[in-house]
């Protein structure tokens, strides 16, 4: 059983899915970020391979991504990173990115390599569902890895049926129709979307993402899916910060909504 | 045969690698383009329109003095003379009919050199409808009579400030905007790029270009088909609009001019069919200018509409296949050409066009070739470029 697998198996609630960009802010923080997320008690991390051209991010992602690649980011040294924190850490690792990233390492090297070093799963923004089965779903499911895919309140019914189908771990719902990064309360609209999704009993757990920022945004959605993924809010603290592993550690607690610690 | 399949492939160009948040909008245009615009209410409104509103058709024109220097007998497809100033606005007449069939109330869209973005004011103008205009930083400074014209017109033109600040990263910013407005808005691209079925909906609005090509070609010369097709090629959609008809004639070379910058090799440059590897650009499987890890390069061309790191899956289908053949040209080969026709033709090019003439410098012809230059636009938004060069051309 994969990480991931393990994860769900063990908690179906109140489940902390971070992103962060690997290699943000400084190069070699990717490792330290991923042990005090671990510590801080997140149960899950998204690492994003930093990319020249984030369709679906906002400015904060855009720019850590931008800074990353400035820092001498590289797919490779992504993975080498990987590779050298899983002999320390057993936290389900999730590789966030665009699909040009994957075609220019090659796919079959791309899922092979993502085994090696460590990695339990991948989400592909821009992978649509209909190549992902045409080409890939063979290669990803002999590998072993989970794969997400998204939802967006205007996804019809059968297509949410057929992401439940085709993700191996969890679903990734997003939270309304957005690039990531927005912030402010959940509305009674986004709520009736969270509902309409439950009410449907889909195999795969379900995580809901892009706008949750704050202790309250998570709890709503916790209380609407099996957890939640925060990535914009993490990377405005992570900046400016002095100490990443400080910063993280104060960041996980404020989002569970126990006091920091002075 | 060269065919786009029913998911919008050319050959193992094209397709739709988008986010899920824009499936909804794409799905639908996907579901309808064909039907909508083959309605017999659409075609007569879209043809009105082009005639009277554009200036449709454009002139064959027979380039005399121009076919006497290259020995070979060159016709200009006029697109310069069109309302606007290029053959944009063939694409953005044909799109504002298409959104607002969809019901749609506002209008994004990109532009580079600005013309795209003109011709998209132009018509929401036309319309009464609401536009949002992304334009590279860069490219607001190097074509500020465009901006100029934008505003005039009633559209808002935002700067992209991420990035190379030029063509794609507007693009970029104009599919963000769109991410975040699902519901009413469209979004008109400004070429044949982009996620399917935007390269086939805008090849087949500019299509009307080799639809008039072989009728006037016939009252010219007897004959409908020329011995080559030359055009520019940022995106593609002027060279894809004088291709179009011709796509399935062997006997019609197809040439396809890219801008090559500071040359080719010297790492500022556009040539995508030279420079670029096959990778995801924009929602589209195509050749695009790239690190080998996948990050997309920025391009360089001192003409803003070429500056742009891939090019359309058609031409991308077209050129791995051998259909089209790729010339690059320098920003001075292109200069010098452009201060060439002027003198000739008496017709200031535009910068992005002044690319295909030099083009006629590098091939060989025989006496009785016919050849079309597509001449996409007209220089008025260069002059400041052309003036700032002027001298270091006089001979
Ligand atoms: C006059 C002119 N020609 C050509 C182009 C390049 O676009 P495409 O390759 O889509 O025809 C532009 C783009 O702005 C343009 O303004």
């Amino acid at each position: 059983m994969n990480r991931l697998d393990k994860l769900f198996a063990n908690k179906r609630q109140d489940i902390l899915n971070i992103y962060f960009t690997a290699g943000h802010p400084k190069l070699e923080d990717t490792g330290k970020i991923i042990q005090a997320l671990e510590k801080a008690g997140a149960d899950l991390i998204e690492l994003g391979m930093p990319y020249s051209d984030p369709l679906a991010d906002g400015p904060t992602i855009q720019q850590s991504g931008q800074q990353a690649l400035r820092n001498g980011m590289t797919l490779p040294l992504l993975f080498e990173q990987v590779q050298s924190v899983r002999e320390k850490t057993e936290i389900p690792l999730i590789l966030m990115g665009y699909f040009n990233q994957v075609m220019q390492y090659g796919e079959q090297r791309f899922f092979d390599k993502c085994v090696e070093v460590g990695i339990d799963g991948l989400i592909l923004p821009d992978l649509p569902l209909y190549e992902y089965e045409k080409f890939y779903k063979e290669m990803v499911e002999q590998a072993g890895l989970g794969i997400s895919f998204l939802i967006t309140p205007q996804t019809p019914k059968e297509r949410v049926r057929k992401v439940d189908e085709l993700s191996r771990g969890f679903i990734y719902m997003v939270a309304n129709s957005s690039i990531t990064g927005a912030k402010g309360a959940i509305t009674e609209k986004q709520l009736a979307y969270f509902e309409r999704v439950s009410a449907l009993k889909l195999s795969n757990p379900r995580l809901i993402g892009f706008g949750i920022s704050s202790h309250d945004t998570f709890a709503t959605a916790c209380r609407y899916a099996n957890g939640a993924i925060i990535g914009s809010a993490f990377i405005r603290a992570l900046d400016g910060a002095e100490d990443v592993e400080k910063a993280t550690a104060g960041f996980v607690k404020s989002i569970r909504g126990i006091e920091a610690s002075v | 045969m060269i065919a786009i399949d029913e998911r919008g492939y050319y050959g193992e160009f094209g397709g739709a690698y988008i986010p899920e948040m824009l499936y909804p909008n794409i799905e639908e245009l996907r579901r309808h383009y064909v039907q909508l615009m083959e309605e017999p209410a659409f075609q007569r409104e879209f043809r009105q329109l082009l005639k009277d509103y554009v200036g449709r058709p454009s002139p064959l024109y027979l380039a005399e003095r121009l076919s006497e220097h290259y020995k070979a007998t060159i016709y200009l497809k006029r697109e310069d003379l069109n309302h606007t100033g290029a053959h944009k606005i063939n694409n953005t007449v044909g799109q504002i009919l298409m959104a607002k069939r969809l019901g749609k109330t506002r209008i994004i869209a990109e532009t580079g050199a600005g013309q795209h973005g003109v011709a998209t004011a132009t018509v929401c103008a036309l319309m009464g409808i609401r536009c949002i205009v992304y334009m590279g930083a860069v490219d607001i400074k190097r074509q500020a009579p465009n901006v100029s014209r934008m505003r005039m017109l009633g559209a808002e033109v935002r700067p992209a400030t991420s990035g190379s600040q030029t063509l794609k990263d507007a693009t970029n910013e104009a599919i963000r905007d769109w991410i975040n407005n699902p519901e009413d808005t469209h979004y008109i691209i400004g070429s044949v790029v982009g996620p399917h079925p935007y390269p086939d909906m805008v090849a087949r609005f500019q299509s009307v270009i080799s639809e008039e090509m072989k009728w006037q070609l016939e009252e010219h010369t007897g004959r409908e088909n020329p011995d080559a097709i030359i055009a520019c090629v940022g995106g593609g959609s002027n060279a894809a609009g004088a291709y179009y008809h011709y796509l399935n004639d062997a006997g019609v070379r197809l040439i396809a001019v890219e801008a090559a910058g500071h040359g080719i090799h010297s790492g500022e440059s556009a040539a995508t069919s030279v420079l670029g590897t096959k990778g995801i650009i924009h929602g589209s499987r195509t050749l695009l200018m790239q690190t080998r890890d996948g990050q997309i390069i920025e391009p360089y061309s001192l003409s803003a509409g070429l500056d742009y790191p891939g090019i359309g899956p058609l031409h991308a289908h077209l050129i791995a296949s051998g259909r089209a053949e790729a010339i690059s040209i320098t920003d001075d080969e292109a200069l010098a050409s452009a201060y060439f026709l002027s003198r000739k033709e008496g017709i200031i090019p535009a910068l992005e066009t002044a690319h295909a003439f030099a083009a006629l410098d590098k091939m060989e012809y025989r006496p009785d070739d016919v050849i079309v230059v597509c001449l996409s636009g007209r220089g008025d938004k260069d002059l400041d470029t052309y003036i700032r060069h002027f001298e270091r051309f006089q001979k």
